[in-house]
């Protein structure tokens, strides 16, 4: 139903005040893979009306051209989180983005109220999903179960309120959160499906930034949070596989499809033998090569 | 009449000679012109130039009624002298006067007063801002003609074919020694570059500098040569150092702005200019700041090196001179500290005039060398014509600037500017004023999309390769519509009474009128 949405790309989910005309109406112009408009903690509470409202028409008026999600407020713990999404889930954000997801009975609230309205507009089954934040122990050890919710397509870690909970503070080195980082990243892929990393708020440090998405790219993590335009093509840049990565992958592709085509049995690409996750892996490096734009559409036919 | 960029135009508008209408580019003068000339004075040996005042300057000048005085915007947003002249002036209790300044910033909207009082009756500048802008919009027929808008180049040559007759130049000058040798480069009010002084100084009737730094001693190297002086008037201060220099310009952090100026860096990339030899003028605005800054990060990347730059010059192209990513720097106007420094030190930094700079009525104006250009707009429409004088109001609030003499001479002019302002969308079926003519225009950069004159298939081409989304013009316009709707047209009065301004093109033929919007 959501396989896809499982697993396209999210290089980049970029926040957006939903409150601020100006920066929802350019939201999509920096080439975030997901742009998120935000009515929950960068919105004060006498304003979280109006940016419910503004998020819900801009999603209706305005085409934006990359996948859209809406960070909700918290559907329990919060007067607001339920009014959020009965206002906005009419206008199919791609993505819902729990806050604090803590149980997996949050998960299947909000479940319950997206088929519904799924139905009730007639939207195909599977056209909006969730992404869970983990923002705190008790998220933390849900986790497992969390991730396997079926309308979860990705688990983000939310840095900020974690580290309150955990009594400690931001390090460039990361050590808060090493354990938090590891046990999404294994929940998220137990469960097949994404896991993304948390917001670096210091929007100056550009070195600092390009260290820490350098880390949580080497851990696993599919993507990285971003608060300003300026991150996004750092991120991009990190998440853009070498030319010699993309050659060869583009070679395992089209030798694989050789095999496939005449019914080969064992392959090897320069002496090694391919087997299935080394073709799931060339198939993730050609999507990231073409998302950079240095590979075109079908670009692997081409150049085999 | 309808001129060639399509604009329907009175034969007679009041206050002002029957003008020629717009023909295209690069139309030849109707007749032969000579240089003008003025009058010839002897100095003799001893004589003082220093007058204790500015009252006694205008004086000792013998300015009265009916006279034009001239002033140039080195100064920028900080400029006094203007004000201190006018403040003269007006205690002669002098009227009739036409200003013919290089420029006017947000810093003379005391001029209303004296436009008020009949001091001044008449107004020819590059630009209008502030409330002088939005008075003169909203007041046609307080001047006793409508304001005349040149461009840089176009009131160079104006002022050597003798159109503009100055019969006293006020020209503020940051050091100055006791014979009028004088010089932008140093002084607590420096500023840099004099390329539009040096111009009045040459052709006024009589040049008066006002200066807050007499030196004793020789002023060398000058802009202004002791020849070209007539009077000197010491005062307190010609500016505030803030205004005149803006500190070291930073490059923007506004988001779109850098989206704007990486498509345009990627735009000179792709162009099939980008190549050793290139040259390139930047100007002072957020995006072609930014802009720079990419272009060099590509001219290092891939081993190319530029031979000039020009125009109002910012610190990074001098940075870039310094680093020898380009041959020479030409000057006409320094817009922050750090070129200042630069044309001090660096002989490659090359101040001129305004008529070397722009002068369309010359052999060879600078820019008819130059390869390729980043400008602004306020808005543009279907046949690529610009506006950078006119807001979406139909206020004066821009300057003609050097727009449309840098982009008839380059080869590749490129406009920066968003989609969608507020909510307006910039590209409309007409600009409100035509400052620079659609035929003279390549590329319009936005931060939604990329179109190019549909007469540069060679750009549309080579442009294609570099991943920038490209569309047509009607394509950027129908995704503004789509994204904030189609606003009604801005209703203007048709009455000729209502002529606030003319746009002169270049050489000096009428290419718009600015009316009086309802």
């Amino acid at each position: 139903m959501n396989t896809d949405a499982k697993s396209r790309l999210r290089r980049t989910m970029m926040f957006v005040p939903g409150n601020s005309p100006k920066m929802i109406n350019n939201a999509d112009l920096y080439g975030a893979d997901t742009i998120m408009f935000d009515v929950e903690d960068s919105i004060f509470v006498s304003q979280k009306d109006a940016a419910r409202l503004m998020v819900k028409y801009a999603l209706k008026a305005i085409p934006f051209n990359c996948e859209t999600a809406v960070r909700i407020n918290h559907v329990t713990q919060t007067p607001f989180g339920i009014d959020d999404l009965k206002a906005i889930l009419p206008s199919k954000p791609d993505l819902i983005r729990l806050p604090k997801t803590e149980s997996v009975d949050e998960v299947r609230l909000v479940t319950k109220m997206i088929e519904e309205v799924e139905q009730r507009e007639g939207f195909p089954a599977g056209s909006i999903n969730i992404i869970c934040a983990i923002e705190s122990v008790r998220g933390l050890y849900e986790v497992r179960a969390i991730a396997k919710e079926p309308r979860v397509v990705a688990i983000a870690l939310g840095g900020e309120d974690f580290i309150a909970d955990l009594r400690t503070q931001r390090t460039q080195r990361g050590i808060e959160f090493y354990h938090a980082r590891s046990e999404i990243l294994l929940a998220a892929r137990d469960a097949g499906i994404q896991a993304i990393d948390t917001v670096y708020a210091e929007v100056a440090n550009l070195e600092g930034f390009r260290q820490e998405v350098t880390d949580i790219k080497d851990m696993g993590f599919d993507g990285k949070s971003v608060v300003h335009p300026t991150q996004i093509s750092i991120v991009h840049e990190i998440y853009t596989p070498t030319e010699k990565q993309i050659a060869h992958a583009v070679k395992v592709l089209a030798c694989y499809k050789d095999a496939v085509a005449n019914n080969k049995g064992v392959l090897a690409v320069d002496g090694k033998m391919i087997d299935g996750p080394i073709v799931v892996r060339a198939e993730r490096i050609v999507a990231q090569a073409r998302a950079a734009g240095i590979l075109a559409e079908e670009g692997y036919e081409d150049a085999k | 009449m309808q001129n060639k960029a399509g604009r329907e135009l009175p034969t007679h508008i009041y206050g002002l000679k029957t003008y020629r209408p717009y023909e295209g580019l690069f139309i030849d003068p109707p007749a032969p012109v000579l240089m003008a000339g003025r009058t010839l004075r002897v100095g003799r040996p001893g004589s003082n130039k220093v007058l204790a005042s500015l009252v006694e300057a205008v004086e000792a000048t013998g300015l009265r009624d009916g006279m034009t005085i001239s002033f140039h915007h080195h100064f920028r947003d900080g400029d006094y002298v203007n004000k201190l002249v006018m403040t003269a002036i007006a205690s002669k209790g002098i009227k009739d006067i036409r200003i013919a300044t290089s420029s006017l910033n947000d810093c003379h909207d005391f001029l209303i007063d004296y436009i008020e009082d009949g001091t001044v009756t008449a107004l020819e500048t590059s630009g209008l801002r502030g409330k002088l802008g939005a008075y003169l919009t909203q007041n046609p027929g307080k001047l006793k003609r409508p304001v005349i808008i040149r461009s840089h180049g176009g009131r160079a040559r104006a002022i050597e074919a003798g159109e503009v007759k100055i019969d006293v130049a006020f020209m503020g000058v940051p050091t100055c020694d006791r014979f009028g040798n004088a010089t932008g480069r140093i002084g607590k009010s420096a500023c840099g570059a004099l390329g539009y002084a040096m111009l009045d100084s040459r052709f006024a009737e009589q040049v008066v500098l006002v200066t807050d730094n007499l030196i004793d001693g020789y002023v060398f190297p000058y802009s202004i040569p002791q020849t070209d002086v007539n009077y000197i008037v010491p005062v307190e201060t010609i500016g505030d150092p803030e205004g005149i220099a803006s500190g070291i310009l930073k490059i923007t952090k506004n988001p779109i702005q850098l989206l704007l100026a990486e498509a345009a860096a990627k735009v000179i990339e792709y162009s099939g200019y980008f190549k050793n030899g290139y040259s390139i003028q930047l100007g002072g605005g957020g995006s072609a700041l930014a802009a720079g800054r990419y272009i060099r990060e590509k001219m290092i990347k891939q081993q190319i090196k530029g031979s000039f730059g020009v125009g109002g010059v910012t610190g990074v192209f001098a940075k870039m001179l310094e680093e020898g990513l380009f041959e020479i720097c030409y000057d006409t106007q320094t817009f922050d500290t750090a070129p200042i420094q630069s044309l001090r030190e660096n002989p490659r930094h090359v101040e001129m005039s305004c008529s070397f700079y722009a002068n369309p009525w010359s052999p060879g104006p600078i820019i008819n060398n130059l390869d390729v250009a980043i400008l602004g707009a306020t808005e543009v429409d279907l046949d690529f014509n610009v506006n950078v004088i006119t807001n979406s109001n139909g206020q004066l609030m821009g300057a003609s600037g050097g727009h449309s003499d840098i982009a008839a001479s380059c080869k590749l002019a490129i406009i920066v500017m968003p989609l969608i302002r507020g909510r307006f969308p910039m590209v409309l079926d007409r600009v409100q004023n035509i400052v620079t003519p659609g035929e003279s225009i390549d590329v319009v950069v936005t931060d939604r999309g990329i179109a190019v004159n549909p007469r540069r298939q060679d750009l549309i081409d080579n442009l294609r390769k570099s991943g920038l989304k490209l569309m047509t013009i009607e394509e950027l316009q129908a995704l503004a519509h789509r994204l904030i709707g189609k606003p009604k047209a801005l209703a203007l009065s048709e009455d000729d009474k209502d002529i606030t301004a003319i746009i002169e093109y270049r050489d000096g033929t009428l290419l718009d009128v600015i009316r009086k919007p309802f």
